[in-house]
């Protein structure tokens, strides 16, 4: 027990006295923990637009009309009661119906084919009714279609989401793309923790030396520098998620004066706790990373002369 | 406590330091090195602190043969040896206190025991009431003495300096020389390199003449021992 508090109180030391030392120049500090806030912010506020959008697309889809085609023997009365019925349910929350007659009419005025229409004998379009669901679970949405689509009157059910799967595509491609921003902002944080860590050992090299005349060993060296990247990163990933947090402040009054103009009760999604802290984590990590590197490419050139 | 046997040392650019060295030392002794400028004194005290290796020959260190100590032991042997420099190398921008201290924190020492040790090596050399003060604000002699007093904190059994008084003026010089004499007479083992053969005139104690990289036994006229 006693060992242990001995061990950490050296640590804890250790520890403040790094954090001393960055401190002793704040404004190459600053600098160093301002890089990497930017690397680590930069893939993270990307990751946090990406999510947004799926989240945004999600609740577009629940909102997509379908377009149920009736079969070409039902007549109007029919159309107008299985209309009504349909908008009776639960999970659906208008049904408009298109009349034949009336699309036909639409046709012919808006798709310059009125000329061939008029070799027809009969309307060739059947009743439509358009129905929209109540937003919700889009198991719903699929369960919907499937029983409109098994309804004696129905010829066709079609559901209009080919831009949203593009869109999806889209947002997928985004995904990777900012994994590979990812990998490589977070080397960028390495070299830049371990560039900043290289300054700092040629800073302190009468130091190093002295310690290594009276009996420190490499470890021992070490041990402050590594603490140094861990507090650099750290700090990097705490500016960093500042920033991200602040940024989407600003935006999310718009965004939700936006998101009521089209009748939507959608909310900007920030970082979470497990990303936020991921995001620290991976902050300190790398920053340890960084100090790992440069001490063992660096240190060891320093030796007693 | 030291041992050479028949050491050489030739450095990777350049010509021989050492050239066949065998001299022993020993434990509670105290000895000056000496020798013209040029004839190997830092190098032979390098030889038994491992800053650097012999090229040929046998270091023997406290019964140890140096050679066998692996570079990863080296920090611990060290340890065991209390170091003064001609330039004293304290780190200026920790105060007298933590310069001192820094050995008995490499070696973890409980707090209270290195406080006491600190404290206690300070005393020895007279410079108690600075231990809050950077080393900056002391004069050269007591840069050197807070030096001492950091060789000495850990209690080795070994001390070796490299020209201690070598920036000191002659009072002075005798002052350093006879706070190791103190040392000596509590059983430390002192090896120490000078060329202020003025000095040592005044101070009886052994002497191991070193020049070009040889022990010379009777000194001629012309050279510095
Ligand atoms: N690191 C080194 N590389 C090459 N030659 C060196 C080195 N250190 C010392 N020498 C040479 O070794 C010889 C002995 O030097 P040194 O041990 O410093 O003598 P002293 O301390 O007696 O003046 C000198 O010729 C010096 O130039
Ligand atoms: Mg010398």
């Amino acid at each position: 027990m006693n060992l242990i508090t001995r061990y950490l109180s050296l640590h804890v030391q250790e520890f403040a006295g790094a954090f001393g030392r960055a401190l002793h120049q704040p404004f190459g500090s600053l600098m160093t923990i301002s890089v990497i806030a930017i690397a680590l912010a930069l893939p993270s506020g990307l990751k946090v637009m990406v999510n947004n959008a799926r989240v945004l697309s999600g609740s577009w889809e629940t909102a997509v009309d379908f377009t149920v085609y009736l079969e070409m023997s039902v007549d109007d009365e029919s159309a107008r009661t299985l209309a009504r019925n349909i908008e009776a349910r639960d999970d659906v929350s208008r049904v408009a119906l298109v009349n034949r007659t009336d699309a036909l009419a639409d046709f012919r005025a808006y798709s310059g084919f009125g000329e061939a229409l008029d070799v027809l004998e009969e309307n060739p379009l059947p009743h439509a009714l358009v129905v929209r669901p109540n937003g919700g679970a889009q198991g719903n949405v699929a369960a919907l279609a499937r029983e409109l689509d098994a309804m004696d009157e129905t010829a066709l059910v079609q559901l209009d989401t080919e831009w949203v799967e593009r869109l999806r595509s889209i947002l997928e491609l985004a995904r990777r793309f900012v994994d590979i921003a990812t990998v490589l902002l977070s080397l960028a944080v390495v070299v830049v923790i371990g560039n900043t860590i290289r300054l700092e050992i040629n800073n302190r090299r009468n130091e190093i030396e002295v310690i290594k005349l009276v009996g420190g060993s490499n470890g021992y060296v070490r041990r402050p520098f590594l603490y140094l990247g861990f507090c650099y990163g750290l700090a990097g990933g705490i500016v960093a998620a500042v920033t991200i947090g602040v940024g989407l402040s600003l935006i999310s009054y718009p965004a939700r004066s936006l998101a009521q103009l089209y009748d939507s009760g959608y909310r900007l999604v920030g970082l979470s706790v497990e990303q936020t802290a991921l995001l620290l984590g991976s902050g300190a990590v790398l920053g340890w990373a960084g100090a790992v590197i440069a001490t063992a490419r660096h240190l060891h050139r320093i030796e007693t002369t | 406590m030291i041992r050479f046997e028949n050491v050489r040392k030739r450095y990777p650019a350049g010509k021989e330091a050492l050239s066949g060295v065998s001299f022993s030392l020993e434990k509670g002794e105290m000895a000056f090195l000496t020798g013209p400028s040029g004839a190997g004194k830092s190098t032979l005290l390098k030889l038994v602190a491992l800053i650097e290796r012999p090229t040929r020959g046998t270091v023997l260190v406290g019964n140890q043969n140096t050679s066998r100590i692996p570079r990863r032991r080296i920090p611990h042997f060290r340890r065991r040896i209390g170091i003064v420099f001609q330039d004293h190398k304290l780190l200026d921008d920790r105060t007298v206190f933590d310069n001192v201290a820094l050995p008995l924190l490499i070696a973890s020492l409980r707090h209270r025991e290195l406080e006491r040790r600190v404290r206690a090596a300070l005393d020895q050399v007279g410079l108690l009431e600075y231990e809050k003060s950077s080393p900056l604000s002391l004069s050269i002699g007591e840069q050197q003495r807070v030096g001492i007093a950091r060789a000495v904190a850990s209690r080795p059994e070994l001390v070796i300096a490299d020209e201690p008084t070598g920036n000191l003026d002659p009072e002075l010089s005798l002052n350093i020389m006879q706070l190791f004499e103190r040392f000596n007479k509590v059983g430390v083992t002192l090896l120490i390199a000078t060329h202020d053969l003025e000095l040592i005139d005044k101070l009886d104690h052994r002497r191991l003449c070193l020049d070009q990289g040889k022990v010379v036994n009777k000194p001629q006229l012309n050279t510095d021992c």
